[in-house]
C-alpha cells in the first residue's frame, strides 16, 4: 500500500508517494538522499537516526514517514548556514566530540533538543540527557564538553 | 590552533575530517548507492547446532522482487574462509583448522551462521523472501562454554577437531617456574573469567559489491579496517579471482575496534554473487545480525598463580588459560590468546620465570577474534588482578607491591619472548596517583562509610605490545601475512601534497595526525596536505589498522617516504643553487646552502621537479613522488598506570565510578587532543567490560540471550565519569617518530583497575572474588553471600 506524504525537510517542502511501511529514516536516506542521518540499530536504542520533528528530537527509525506528514523535520544537513557550522557543530569540532562520526549527527540533534530544554546544562544534565544516544568511540567525555560549550555559544547568540 | 601553521608536532590541531561528519556529508558504506543496485539479505541459522537435511529455495525464488537466492551448494569452487595465523601446539602439531564455509554446508554451528543469500529489488523484499526459504534442520546438542566443550562427551562442533580442541600451546620455562614455586615464601592464586564481549561499533557492517563486465573487474565497498588484506584473503584464498581485478574500498567507517579487520562471509558471498546477478548488490547489517555475526572478543577462563619471596618480590608466575574460539577460526583468532596474550604476562615486572599454557576450544558460538586490545587486556587482567591480590596477601600498599617489582633497566628481556626497548613505569604510577588524589582517599573512604557506602581504589599498571612486528619473526611464529606498512607521498607541482597510507582511519583521525607529520617535515601548512586511505585502487599497498600500529608503523612508512622526497629535493636544490648536494640543508620548508642565505623553497623545488627545464635530467628523473615500505624491528611498548575509585551502595549493589585517572606513556605525541580522545574511548570500553557488558548464551540451547542493545549494556553517557588523563614520555627507540601507539591502552588498563577497585571496596564486607561484569545483581548477591 502506498501513501502520499508532504512535509518540510530542512526548510524545503517535499512531497512523495511511498510504501506505507516506510520509516522516516528510510524516507530521509533513500528518497531524499539525506544520508547524514544514520541507522545504528533495530530496536530504537542507539539514537544515530535522531532528527528534530517540529523542534523535538525523535528517533527517525521509530516512526513512519507517514506520521511525519505536515511536520517540520530538521536533519544534520539542515544546521549549517552558508557554509558556517551551527554553534553546536562547531563545539563538537572544537572539543573533539567525535571520532568515527557515525553517531555524531544523532548526537548533535539530541544535544540541540537538550539545550532547548536546558540552556545552561551542568554535566549531570548533559549525561542524563544524552542517555538515548550511544557512542562507542569517545567515552562521552568530549561530547559532554562539546554540548556545554555549544550551549554557551548558543546563549551568546553565536 | 590554525591549520596553516607548519610546526605542528605536539599541537592539538582540530581534525580535518570533522567538517564532513558534522554536516552529514561523510560517506559510509550504507550511503553508497550505485545505479540499478539490488539488496541482499542473509538467512541465518536459528539454531546453535544442527544438521541441514535439506534446503528448498523455490518459494523464495518465486517471491516478489527476488533476483536470486544462493545457498552453500551453489558456491561450487569457492573455498572456506582462511585463518591468518598458524599456531603449532606443544605436541608439535599444527592447530586443527576445520573448514569455514562461506554459506553453511551440511551443518550450522552457531546461531547466526549464514545459510542463504537472498538478492532482491528492495531490502524488504529480500527479507520477506528469506522467510520463504525452507530449511529442514535436525537439531543437535550444543555447547557454548569453552570449559564444557573440552570435557569428554561434549557435543562435537567439527569432525576435524576431536574433543573440540583447536590447540594446546605453551610459552615459558616450566621447570624454572616449578623450581621457583617450590622455594616461594608465599603464593597468591586467582581464578579469573574474562567475559565475552560484543564489539558493537555503532556503524553496523555493510558492503556493496559490483561487477563490471567490460573490465571483468569487481568493486567492493566494505566497512573494513584493512582493505588490502581483505582483498588478498578474498581473492587468493577463497574466490580464486585475480587480485588486480578486485578493488576494495573502505570509505568512512564508523568504528571498528577489531571487529572490521576480518574477512567475513557476507561480503565474500556478495562479490561472488555480483557477477552472477549482473547488478550491484548492497547489504547493511541490522544490529540484531551484528550481534550474531560480528566476531566477538575475550572469553577466557584462567587459573593463575604468583610466587613471591618474603618481601613480596615476584619469583615466578604460572598461568593456565582456556580460550573460546567460537564455531570457526576467524581471521586472526588463533594468535590472540597465544602470541598476543602469553607474551604480555611479564607486565611491568621483573618476574624471572613465567609459564603459560593455553588450550583453545571450538564451541557453538559466534567466532571470537581480536577486540580492542586483543590478548593484552586479557593478560593485563590476569597480571594486575594477581598483583592486587599479592598486595593484599603480603599486606603491602598497591603502589609498593608494584614498585618493588618494576623493571627499571632497558632494554629488558622478559621470560616470555619480548624485549622491552624503553619505559618509565615509576613516573606513570606517580602521576596517576597524583591525578587520582590517592593521598586524600582515606578521608573520602571514611566520609563514604558515614553514608553507608563502600569506597575502593584499584590500580592497573599495564603494558602492551603494539605495532606487531617484525614480519620475519612473526612468520616464524605462524603469521601468514606480512606486518609492514606502506606509504606514498605525492608532491604536486604547486607544492601541495597527497599522502596515500596503507593504514586505515575509522575514528582515529589519521587525516589530521599524518598531515601534521608531513606538514612539519616539509615545512608546509597542514591544510596543504591531504591523506588518502582505504582504497586498494589508490593506495599502493597496506596492512591496515589494528593493534595501535597506525602511527608507529604506518606513520613511519610515511616518514621513510618523506626522507626520499627530501633527499631528491636536496639534489634538485643543489642543481638550482649550483652547490654540492652535501652542502644543502633542509629546514622550515627551505633548502639552503649551508652557511649562506642562498635557498630555494620547497614549493620552488616541487615546481622544478615537474617543470624540469633547468634540471639534471641526465642524472635524475623528473617528478617528486616516493613510496616506502616499513617493516618494524620490534614491537613498541606503551605502558602506564590507571587508578579507579568506586563507591558501592551495599543495599542495591550499584557500583559508581567516582573517579578514573590514567597516566600513559605512548612515546612522542603528535596530536594530544586526538590521543586523549583515544584514551577516553578505550577507558569507557574497559569500564563497560568491568561493569556492564556481558555476552550471555543459554547453556542448553546455545541461543544468544544478550542479542540487542536492550539486553547487552553498552556504556551510556551517564554510566561513565569524566576522566583525568596525563602522559609521560619515553620515546620509542626504534622508529623515527618515537611513537608507540595509543588506541587500545584505555581498554587494556581499565578492566583490571575497575575490578581491583571493586574488590578493594568489597573487602570491607568480606567479598573475596567477583567476576566481570560487576553488575548490581552480582555485587548485591556477593555481599549477601559474604554476610551470610
Amino acid at each position: 500500500m502506498s501513501v502520499t506524504i508532504a512535509m518540510s525537510v530542512n526548510g524545503r517542502p517535499v512531497e512523495a508517494t511511498v510504501d506505507a511501511r516506510t520509516l522516516l529514516v528510510e524516507f530521509l536516506r533513500n528518497d531524499l538522499a539525506l544520508t547524514g542521518t544514520h541507522v545504528g540499530c533495530d530496536t530504537g536504542q542507539c539514537g544515530a537516526c535522531t532528527v528534530l520533528l517540529d523542534g523535538k528530537a525523535v528517533k527517525s527509525c521509530t516512526i513512519l514517514a507517514a506520521q511525519a506528514a505536515g511536520a517540520k523535520v530538521t536533519t544534520i544537513e539542515g544546521l549549517a548556514r552558508d557554509g558556517t557550522l551551527h554553534p553546536m557543530q562547531a563545539a563538537f569540532r572544537d572539543c573533539h566530540g567525535l571520532q568515527c562520526g557515525f553517531c555524531t549527527p544523532g548526537m548533535v540533534m539530541s544535544a540541540l533538543d537538550l539545550v532547548a530544554r536546558h540552556p545552561a546544562p551542568d554535566e549531570r544534565t548533559v549525561r542524563e540527557g544524552l542517555d538515548g544516544n550511544l557512542c562507542r568511540c569517545t567515552g562521552y567525555h568530549n561530547i559532554v564538553k562539546a554540548v556545554q560549550q555549544g550551549a554557551a555559544a548558543m546563549r551568546q547568540g553565536g | 590552533m590554525g591549520a596553516n601553521e607548519t610546526n605542528v608536532i605536539g599541537r592539538a590541531v582540530r581534525r580535518k575530517e570533522d567538517a564532513r561528519f558534522l554536516t552529514g556529508t561523510g560517506q559510509f558504506t550504507d550511503d553508497v548507492n550505485p545505479p540499478r543496485h539490488t539488496h541482499a539479505y542473509f538467512l541465518r541459522s536459528p539454531h546453535a547446532h544442527a544438521r541441514i537435511v535439506a534446503i528448498d529455495a523455490s518459494r523464495a525464488k518465486a517471491a516478489p522482487g527476488v533476483v536470486a537466492v544462493f545457498t552453500g551448494a551453489d558456491l561450487e569452487g569457492v573455498n572456506g574462509l582462511p585463518c591468518g595465523w598458524l599456531i603449532t601446539g606443544t605436541d608439535g602439531k599444527p592447530m586443527n583448522e576445520p573448514p569455514h564455509p562461506v554459506l553453511a554446508k551440511g551443518k550450522v554451528r552457531h546461531v547466526g551462521d549464514p545459510v542463504a543469500l537472498v538478492v532482491a529489488e528492495s531490502p524488504h523484499q529480500a527479507k520477506d523472501a528469506a522467510e520463504l526459504v525452507d530449511v529442514d534442520y535436525e537439531i543437535l546438542p550444543a555447547v557454548v562454554s569453552c570449559v564444557e566443550a573440552l570435557k569428554p562427551g561434549a557435543p562435537q562442533v567439527h569432525d576435524e577437531a576431536p574433543g573440540n580442541r583447536c590447540y594446546t600451546w605453551s610459552l615459558g620455562d616450566k621447570a624454572a617456574v616449578d623450581a621457583a614455586f617450590a622455594k616461594a615464601a608465599h603464593v597468591s592464586k586467582l581464578d579469573i573469567v574474562n567475559n565475552r564481549l560484543i564489539p558493537n561499533a555503532i556503524e553496523p557492517r555493510a558492503a556493496v559489491a559490483s561487477y563490471n563486465a567490460a573490465e571483468d573487474a569487481y568493486t567492493l565497498y566494505v566497512a573494513n579496517q584493512n582493505p588490502h588484506v581483505e582483498r588478498l584473503l578474498m581473492t587468493a584464498f577463497v574466490l580464486g579471482l585475480p587480485e588486480h581485478k578486485v578493488r576494495v574500498i573502505a570509505p568512512d567507517v564508523g568504528g571498528g575496534f577489531g571487529s572490521k579487520i576480518y574477512l567475513y562471509a557476507e561480503e565474500t558471498a556478495m562479490v561472488w554473487a555480483a557477477r552472477r546477478v549482473g547488478r550491484p548488490i548492497k547489504w547493511a547489517a541490522e544490529r540484531s545480525e551484528s550481534f550474531v555475526s560480528d566476531a566477538h572478543g575475550r572469553d577466557h577462563v584462567t587459573h593463575a598463580e604468583l610466587a613471591m619471596d618474603a618481601e613480596g618480590r615476584f619469583l615466578a608466575m604460572r598461568v593456565h588459560t582456556t580460550a573460546n574460539m567460537g564455531a570457526y577460526l576467524s581471521t586472526f583468532a588463533s594468535c590472540i590468546p597465544t602470541i598476543l596474550y602469553a607474551t604480555l604476562l611479564a607486565g611491568q615486572y621483573t618476574t624471572p620465570a613465567i609459564h603459560c599454557e593455553v588450550t583453545a576450544a571450538f564451541t557453538n558460538t559466534v567466532p571470537v577474534d581480536a577486540y580492542r586490545g586483543a590478548g593484552r587486556p586479557e593478560a593485563t587482567f590476569v597480571v594486575e588482578r594477581l598483583v592486587h591480590q599479592a598486595g593484599v596477601d603480603m599486606k603491602l600498599s598497591q603502589d609498593e607491591i608494584r614498585r618493588r617489582n618494576f623493571i627499571r633497566t632497558f632494554p629488558y628481556q622478559t621470560p616470555v619472548a619480548l624485549t622491552y626497548d624503553t619505559g618509565g613505569y615509576d613516573a606513570c604510577l606517580d602521576e596517576a596517583m597524583r591525578l587520582a588524589d590517592v593521598a586524600g582517599f582515606a578521608a573520602r573512604k571514611a566520609e563514604a562509610a558515614k553514608r553507608g557506602r563502600l569506597r575502593g581504589l584499584g590500580y592497573a599498571s599495564y603494558i602492551e605490545a603494539c605495532g606487531l612486528a617484525p614480519s620475519n619473526i612473526a612468520g616464524a611464529l605462524g603469521a601468514r601475512a606480512g606486518l609492514f606498512e606502506a606509504g606514498e607521498v605525492r608532491v604536486h607541482p604547486t607544492g601541495s601534497v597527497t599522502v596515500f597510507t596503507g593504514s586505515h582511519s575509522h575514528g582515529q583521525g589519521h587525516e589530521t595526525t599524518f598531515a601534521q607529520v608531513v606538514a612539519s617535515r616539509l615545512g608546509i601548512p597542514v591544510e596543504n596536505v591531504d591523506v588518502v586511505h582505504g582504497d586498494t585502487g589508490r593506495v599502493p599497498f597496506g596492512m591496515g589498522t589494528y593493534g595501535s600500529r597506525s602511527l608507529a608503523v604506518g606513520g613511519t612508512a610515511i616518514v621513510k617516504a618523506l626522507d626520499k622526497i627530501v633527499a631528491k629535493g636536496r639534489k634538485i636544490a643543489a642543481h638550482l643553487l649550483e652547490a654540492a648536494e652535501t652542502d644543502i640543508e633542509f629546514a622550515d620548508g627551505k633548502f639552503t646552502v649551508a652557511g649562506t642565505d642562498r635557498s630555494k623553497t620547497f614549493g620552488e623545488v616541487a615546481l622544478t621537479a615537474y617543470v624540469p627545464h633547468n634540471y639534471p635530467l641526465d642524472k635524475l628523473e623528473p617528478g617528486l613522488n616516493e613510496t616506502a615500505f616499513y617493516d618494524p624491528t620490534n614491537f613498541t611498548f606503551p605502558a602506564g598506570t590507571h587508578i579507579c575509585e568506586v563507591e558501592i551502595d551495599p543495599e542495591t549493589g550499584v557500583v559508581e565510578v567516582v573517579s578514573f585517572a590514567a597516566c600513559d606513556d605512548f612515546g612522542n605525541i603528535i596530536n594530544p587532543m586526538i590521543v586523549e580522545g583515544q584514551v577516553h574511548g578505550g577507558l569507557a570500553q574497559g569500564i563497560g567490560q568491568a561493569l556492564l557488558e556481558s555476552c550471555v548464551y543459554d547453556a542448553e540451547s546455545g541461543q544468544l540471550l544478550s542479542g540487542s542493545f536492550m539486553d547487552y549494556a553498552l556504556p551510556r553517557a551517564d554510566d561513565v565519569p569524566s576522566f583525568k588523563v596525563g602522559t609521560k614520555v619515553t620515546p620509542c627507540t626504534h622508529n623515527p617518530l618515537g611513537a608507540k601507539g595509543c588506541g587500545e591502552a584505555g581498554a587494556i588498563g581499565a578492566p583490571a583497575a575497575m575490578m581491583n577497585a571493586v574488590h578493594d571496596a568489597l573487602a570491607a564486607v568480606g567479598v573475596k572474588s567477583l567476576d566481570m561484569p560487576a553488575s548490581p545483581h552480582r555485587v548485591w548477591k556477593a555481599i549477601r553471600a559474604a554476610r551470610a
